[in-house]
């Protein structure tokens, strides 16, 4: 697969290791209420999707960004690129 | 024997006659010839054994479908087993042998299966071989064994070297026949940068065995001429000898080149063959089209070919498989084969029209509305028996038989993204349907059979595939073609009660195919898996369709209900050692090593891999005979003076900026954000479900500067964890890292004598006596006269330690600095082992102990987790099932008997409790000889660990059938108050 | 009932195959059954032939989008074993293979169940630790299980690269009671036997929704039309998600992966039994037809489509050629993928959902086919006597909100690494 990172261009994708979900971003709050339930939906439970999937690559055979890419994971098109830090500020995640 | 059935003509160079052999005996022919050829020419036909009756075969093709003449090539190392004889092309000296039989190939005593055959119907095993139980695996097993494959691998290692190599393209043209080679020219004179691939050593395809005219020239002298003016464009690659082998996603072809399989050995430095990843923005498939049987009673008899073939050896091999030839067709291509043969001066005693209304033919007896139906000759054809129009049969003299059942567009990469084919009826074929991303499908591939149709259709589709990237297409002049249409009339198989076969390499016939849907396999992947048809090294090229269609006759409905099959990769099959290329033996991954390496490998080092690293293990002195004597030495010499041990390939990474403080807070599970500048301190990494992932050291170097490390095992994974946590957990955080594992040579420096060496070699304006530099202190100073370096005093071993760092160039002259100022102290440099030793003494946990499964409370650290703060991994391992009664704890071990070995891996057992899984309560990680105690010690963890010191267990290794008394002791065997490394 | 033996073959040879008759029926839904289990694959054949065998329950049906055994027990490389590390795993595989050991008589259909012995190599000595926990636990659970010196290991597979490789060999471990079985033959011969004692097996007949009232699941809609059911079990391995998306189930512990899988020419008899590669991930044997069947690590990336790339082709093929470097000039024939119903922790569930009779089993990972006849038996278990049986008691959803995963290779939450 080719991952047209946003900054590098066109990438092999055995540059990136990958992770999963992109909802891995959303780490919960570790203080609220109830906070092992949604550590445990956040960790454990996955959408899964056989369609649109935004899911997190690392470049570590490059420069190290990580990625949220846009992938059909039934016809394995790309349509998105973004860095997962752009990604994750709009996801409303700071400090 | 000599070339007795070789023609005149052809695309033979004459003047260079090959030597070669087979099964022993020798033969000559040409260069131009493949194996096959030359072996026809030479009146040869039988080539093989079919692989579960034995029967004697020839080959039914000329290209890489070939199901039967498939041998063993070239001898000693360099043996190929299974090799298509149909496609090696021929050098001087070249050997092969025949496969697959007992005795030989004319008296195979195996061949007494085709005798039983009905005893060996289709699934027969399944139902079968059952009964007593234990003669499956004493008797019937073995004896299907051994009787299991084809050729047979040389055992040894292969001499020849592999490669792999990247290309990009714009256009990727797969395959140099017509359609092709007008696709390459379209795009390569509109500018575009195109590779044209093809499996044959001679680029054309169809054009070198057909005897059609383009424009004025023959078909073989227009493909040379298109080459010609390709190979002078500088946009363009041609790849023969390549079969283009998959699709891939996003446009990515894999292409094995077949660089020096024509000649007896590669030239010196140049590997056997290329596997190439060819990434293009389009792709144009030309892969043409496979032409099909008709299968009949015995139309597997050496001499019955695919007529296409057959006129293919004529026009460019010049070779007959037989001096009186027949021809059977259900189609008007049949045809060319007789007038073609005819034209080269081979007698046809008939040719057979299965269609009563199919074109006049001159030249040669025809019969139309006849079919063969029994073929004769049991090594060799001699005659076939035919079923006339009137009913009659007759029997016709023939040494060979080219039949055709019409073609098969080359549809495999097309569903090599699961792409599903579809059917048409006008070719009684299935075309192309769903195509991967990029490709464009053209000439016979595509159901375009004609040549004219083939030419326009590539240049249309090479049209469409660069408009598609905006270029601008120049039309290309094309020549005049014929342009036959495709008039075929299906005839699947020959109605008889006998075998008629259409898996040729599996045996798999006609009745086969009925007894599968007499017991219900219907579906075509259940055919194919309960007949084992197409599952041969040719994958069913030339009989998957038809086998479809016997099926689809069967159930009554049509080919297209009946089902379609998809075909996988690779295209045709690829050497293992291709995909491998030079990543193989000792090459196998990257090696790393330590600075010191060089210092180590004089010193006569044993080294031990280490992930991709080599460290030394231990350093050897003479008189040693035991690997433990010089452990034990290193250990006491440590404990006693001082050591050293290269510890670079611990991973570091560099954290700084402003929040590098509550960065590192979040990461480990302990707090550093109250860290003191010059001071380090023990971390422990959890991941997010609460498990340990990895523990270090890190130091304050500045207010906003931090050096970190990890475990070797874990250098890599853990600073991509970190990157994850700074770019999308905390993006904000106003912190950077970076891994300087390669930039910093690192020394530990441990023992009584660690400071007054180091003082040695510290440039005297930094003071690192116990005071001004105390335990887990740290800074960035200068050695040997103004190098920049940064020290740290922290203690894997137990003793007075530090690591001390320096720029990784200076790693090599480092040690050697420190091996001369420790001279006085009898200084010495320990390996692996040694280190290893020392950190069990001292009972810190390593590789063995954070196993991925345990969490901070089995490794006695529960209380390092800071419940006051975020950290990764703290909220769920507050779970139940992590702090439930009775969870393991790590604590050290020691034998009641002082002169017993431990050993890693053992489980613990009550005493007084048998021996099973129910009274297992633990297991030991890490074990080691203390020279420094004088027996031997273990970690490991136990059931509720913490709480059983003193008690005495049963330490078990039942697959020695050993076991030995243990005393749960402190994990902290020496020094347990940790007196000497504050000292 | 037709009964398999070599004198019905001998017979029928001489008859001309006459008498065969289908393997199975091809029945008309019912409008209702019992229990209706969705996947005809093994672990689906398998819940049905347990069922009806030993749970009486025989009002069955099988629902199979397309044909029986066209899922993973028909594209796998074939392997049984029952060499686990851990305590939530052992006793179940073990069961397994016991099941496996009488499987053909059982069902009367030959499967090919060749215990030829696994070997996993070990290359360090914490590699070998590691296995001496291993085979000390398979010990203690009664398994079968031998730790073997580099000698040992030559004397059974002396074509091994012990000279030239970059991870040495130091030993192995090996289950001499592994081996392998034909995979197509596991699905045909729970079919029939399930076919004969009354489930009804229906290809061509996909599910596309679920009834369900006031919690409870009252039947599927189907391509051939709504079909009740008192319970439901969901056994399509890698389509897990799309087919319990459809009941309302939109999160699982479970991702889908494909691993290609790997068969080369035919070839005359090489390799004693599997043996695996510990220093890059590659496993091999030889089927009974000849031909090296492999495999590796799978792509590592989220998918439904039943095909990989390149990279892994060659990781796999590099890890072969370091291993046992004179299969360089064999060829691969064919390479295909399936797609794998990843779990968290890389063991299986077989477990209650939250929605009253429909029941679950997926979480196979790339071990499902060894699993087929203890996952089949203890499916049956749980859907007939809602207990689940003794050897599965930890394969629970809630064990991960309990923190009791069942991590054999300790790599946490991320399922391309199990």
């Amino acid at each position: 697969m080719i991952i047209n990172h946003p900054l590098l261009g066109p990438r092999d994708s055995q540059e990136f290791v990958y992770l999963g979900d992109a909802n891995l971003i959303d780490r919960p709050d570790w203080a609220a209420e109830g906070a092992v339930d949604t550590f445990h939906d956040y960790l454990y439970q996955r959408t899964n999707p056989a369609g649109l999937h935004q899911e997190l690559w690392f470049h570590e055979q490059g420069d190290r960004s990580w990625l949220v890419v846009t992938r059909n994971t039934l016809t394995h098109e790309i349509t998105k690129v973004e860095l997962a830090r752009d990604v994750a500020r709009a996801r409303g995640r700071s400090k | 024997m000599s070339q007795k059935n070789r023609l005149s003509g052809g695309q033979l160079n004459r003047s260079k006659p090959l030597n070669f052999t087979f099964d022993g005996a020798t033969y000559q022919g040409y260069e131009g010839d493949t194996l096959a050829s030359a072996l026809l020419a030479n009146g040869v036909r039988l080539m093989g054994r079919s692989f579960k009756y034995h029967r004697p075969r020839g080959p039914i093709s000329s290209g890489s479908e070939e199901p039967n003449a498939i041998v063993e090539l070239r001898q000693g190392a360099r043996q190929e087993p299974n090799t298509r004889a149909t496609i090696a092309e021929l050098f001087e000296g070249l050997s092969a042998k025949s496969q697959n039989h007992v005795g030989s190939l004319k008296f195979d005593f195996l061949a007494i299966n085709d005798r039983l055959s009905s005893f060996f119907a289709a699934g027969f095993y399944y139902k079968t071989f059952m009964w007593p139980k234990a003669f499956w695996e004493k008797l019937y097993e073995p004896m299907i064994r051994r009787a299991a494959g084809l050729g047979s691998l040389s055992m040894q290692d292969d001499p020849d070297a592999y490669d792999k190599g990247f290309l990009h393209c714009d256009l990727l043209v797969i395959g140099a026949g017509p359609s092709g080679l007008a696709a390459a020219l379209t795009a390569a004179r509109s500018g575009a940068r195109v590779i044209l691939a093809d499996e044959d050593f001679t680029p054309g395809g169809r054009l070198n065995s057909e005897t059609f005219t383009l424009g004025d020239a023959s078909g073989a002298d227009w493909a040379k001429s298109a080459i010609a003016e390709l190979s002078s464009l500088p946009n363009v690659r041609i790849l023969t000898r390549t079969v283009v082998i998959g699709s891939f996603d996003h446009g990515i072809y894999g292409a094995l080149e077949r660089v020096s399989d024509h000649i007896a050995t590669p030239a010196s430095g140049k590997p056997r063959q290329i596997l190439w990843r060819i990434y293009s923005q389009r792709a144009v498939l030309a892969a043409g089209a496979t032409e099909r049987p008709i299968a009949f009673k015995n139309n597997d008899r050496p001499g019955v070919m695919l007529a296409g073939a057959m006129r293919a050896y004529a026009n460019r091999w010049a070779a007959t498989p037989g001096q009186t030839v027949a021809v059977f067709t259900n189609n008007d291509d049949g045809l060319r084969t007789a007038s073609d043969l005819l034209a080269k001066g081979v007698k046809i005693s008939a040719v057979i029209d299965s269609r009563a209304d199919g074109p006049a033919f001159q030249g040669a007896e025809h019969l139309r509305g006849a079919v063969v139906t029994d073929a004769h000759g049991r090594l060799g054809l001699s005659s076939i028996s035919v079923k006339l129009a009137s009913g009659e049969t007759r029997q016709i003299t023939a040494e060979a038989l080219g039949v055709s059942g019409g073609w098969n567009p080359n549809v495999h990469l097309t569903c090599h993204q699961r792409g599903l084919p579809v059917w048409n009826a006008d070719l009684a074929a299935f075309v192309p349907g769903t195509l991967p991303v990029g490709m464009v499908v053209a000439g016979a591939a595509n159901g375009r059979l004609s040549t004219a149709g083939a030419l326009a259709s590539g240049a249309e589709a090479a049209a469409e595939a660069l408009e598609g990237l905006g270029l601008t297409v120049k039309s290309a002049d094309l020549p005049q073609a014929e342009d036959a249409p495709v008039r075929v009339t299906p005839l699947w198989y020959v109605p008889h009660k006998g075998r008629a076969w259409l898996d040729q390499q599996n045996d798999v016939t006609v009745k086969d195919v009925k007894l599968a849907h007499q017991e219900g396999f219907r579906s075509v992947e259940h055919l194919k898996r309960y007949t084992t048809m197409g599952m041969a090294t040719d994958q069913g090229k030339t009989s998957n369709i038809s086998g479809l269609a016997v099926m689809a006759e069967m159930t009554g409905k049509s080919i297209p209900e009946t089902g379609t099959t998809i075909y996988r990769p690779p295209y045709t099959p690829v050497p293992i050692a291709a995909f491998a290329g030079r990543s193989a033996g000792a090459d196998f991954r990257p090696k790393r090593l330590t600075p010191s390496h060089k210092w180590a490998a004089e010193q006569g080092a044993v080294f031990v891999e280490v992930g991709m690293w080599l460290r030394a293990q231990w350093f050897p002195k003479a008189g040693e005979t035991t690997w433990r004597q010089s452990v034990d030495r290193e250990v006491l010499a440590t404990r006693g003076s001082v050591g050293i041990c290269d510890v670079t390939t611990l991973g570091k990474i560099d954290v700084q900026g402003p929040d590098a403080a509550e960065f590192l807070n979040r990461i480990y599970c302990n707090p550093f954000a109250k860290l003191g500048i010059g001071k380090v301190r023990y971390g422990l990494m959890l991941r997010e479900d609460g498990i340990a992932m990895d523990d270090g050291t890190t130091a304050r170097l500045a207010e906003d500067h931090f050096v970190t490390t990890t475990t070797t095992a874990n250098a890599v994974g853990v600073y991509r964890h970190m990157e994850f946590a700074r770019q999308c957990l905390w993006p904000d955080l106003d912190v950077q890292i970076i891994s300087t594992t390669e930039a910093w040579a690192q020394f530990s420096v441990a023992g009584p004598n660690a400071r007054k060496l180091l003082q040695k070699i510290v440039d005297p304006e930094f003071d690192i006596s116990n005071e001004a530099f105390p335990y887990m202190g740290c800074g960035e100073i200068t050695v040997c006269g103004g190098l920049r370096a940064r020290l740290f005093r922290i203690s894997f071993s137990g003793e007075l330690a530090y690591e001390i760092a320096v720029p990784t160039r200076y790693g090599d002259g480092l040690v050697r600095a420190m091996m001369e100022a420790g001279r006085e102290f009898n200084a010495l440099v320990y390996g692996t082992e040694a280190l290893g030793v020392m950190r069990i003494e001292k009972g810190h946990a390593a590789g063995n102990e954070l196993n991925g499964t345990t969490s901070a409370l089995n490794l006695g650290m529960a209380g390092m987790v800071n419940k006051k703060k975020d950290s990764i991994g703290s909220t769920l391992s507050e779970r139940e099932g992590m702090n439930r009664e009775g969870a393991y704890n790590l604590v050290g071990f020691q034998p009641v008997d002082a002169t017993k070995p431990l050993l890693g891996g053992m489980h613990f057992i009550n005493q007084g409790a048998p021996a099973d899984a129910k009274n297992d309560q633990g297991y030991m990680t890490s074990v080691a000889f203390s020279p420094s105690l004088g027996h031997s010690i273990g970690l490991g963890y136990l059931k509720d660990g913490a709480a059983r010191k003193g008690e005495t267990l049963r330490a078990v290794n039942p697959l020695a059938g050993e076991e030995t008394l243990v005393k749960v002791v402190s994990a902290h065997f020496v020094d347990p108050e940790g007196e000497r490394l504050r000292g | 009932m037709m009964r398999y033996s070599g004198f019905k073959v001998i017979k029928e040879a001489l008859t001309g195959h006459k008498g065969w008759t289908p393997a199975w029926r091809d029945p008309e839904p019912k409008k209702h059954y019992d229990i209706i289990i969705i996947g005809g694959g093994g672990h689906g054949l398998a819940t049905a032939y347990y069922l009806a065998k030993i749970f009486g329950k025989a009002n069955v049906a099988v629902l199979e989008k397309g044909w029986i055994g066209g899922g993973n027990v028909g594209r796998n490389t074939t392997i049984i074993r029952s060499n686990y590390l851990l305590d939530g795993n052992e006793p179940f595989y073990e069961f397994s293979m016991k099941l496996w050991e009488n499987l053909e008589q059982d069902f009367n259909y030959n499967a090919m169940v060749s215990q030829r012995g696994v070997l996993n190599l070990c290359h360090t000595d914490a590699q070998r630790d590691a296995f001496r926990r291993r085979g000390n636990g398979m010990r203690l659970n009664g398994v079968d299980a031998e730790l073997l010196d580099q000698e040992g290991v030559r004397k059974l597979a002396p074509f091994l690269n012990f000279d030239n490789a970059r991870f040495p060999i130091k030993g192995g471990l090996l289950q001499p009671r592994g081996g392998t079985v034909r995979h197509d033959a596991v699905a045909w011969g729970y079919a029939r036997g399930a076919d004969q004692r009354g489930v009804d097996i229906i290809q061509n007949c996909e599910v596309t929704g679920f009834k369900i009232e006031n919690g409870k699941v009252l039947g599927v809609e189907t391509t051939r039309g709504f079909i009740g059911a008192n319970k439901i079990g969901c056994a399509v391995a890698g389509s897990s998600g799309k087919v319990m998306a459809q009941a309302g189930i939109h999160r699982l512990p479970i991702e889908s992966h494909v691993l290609q899988a790997f068969v080369s020419e035919g070839l005359k008899p090489v390799l004693p039994g599997v043996i695996t590669y510990g220093a890059g991930h590659f496993y091999v044997s030889q089927s009974d037809k000849g031909g090296l069947v492999f495999g590796g690590d799978i792509d590592g990336y989220n998918t439904y489509a039943q095909r990989g790339n390149l990279p892994v082709v060659e990781d796999v093929c590099e890890g072969g050629m370091s291993i046992m470097p004179m299969i360089g000039r064999a060829r691969l024939l064919r390479i295909w993928g399936g797609i794998m119903d990843m779990s968290m922790d890389g063991s299986p569930i077989i477990d209650k959902t939250d929605i009253d009779g429909l029941y679950f089993n997926g979480g196979w990972c790339y071990g499902g086919f060894k699993a087929t006849p203890a996952s089949g038996w203890c499916f049956a278990h749980l859907l007939a006597n809602d207990q689940p049986h003794s050897v599965a008691t930890a394969y629970r959803f809630d064990r991960f909100r309990k923190g009791l995963m069942i991590d054999e290779k300790g790599m946490g939450a991320q399922p391309n690494l199990h």
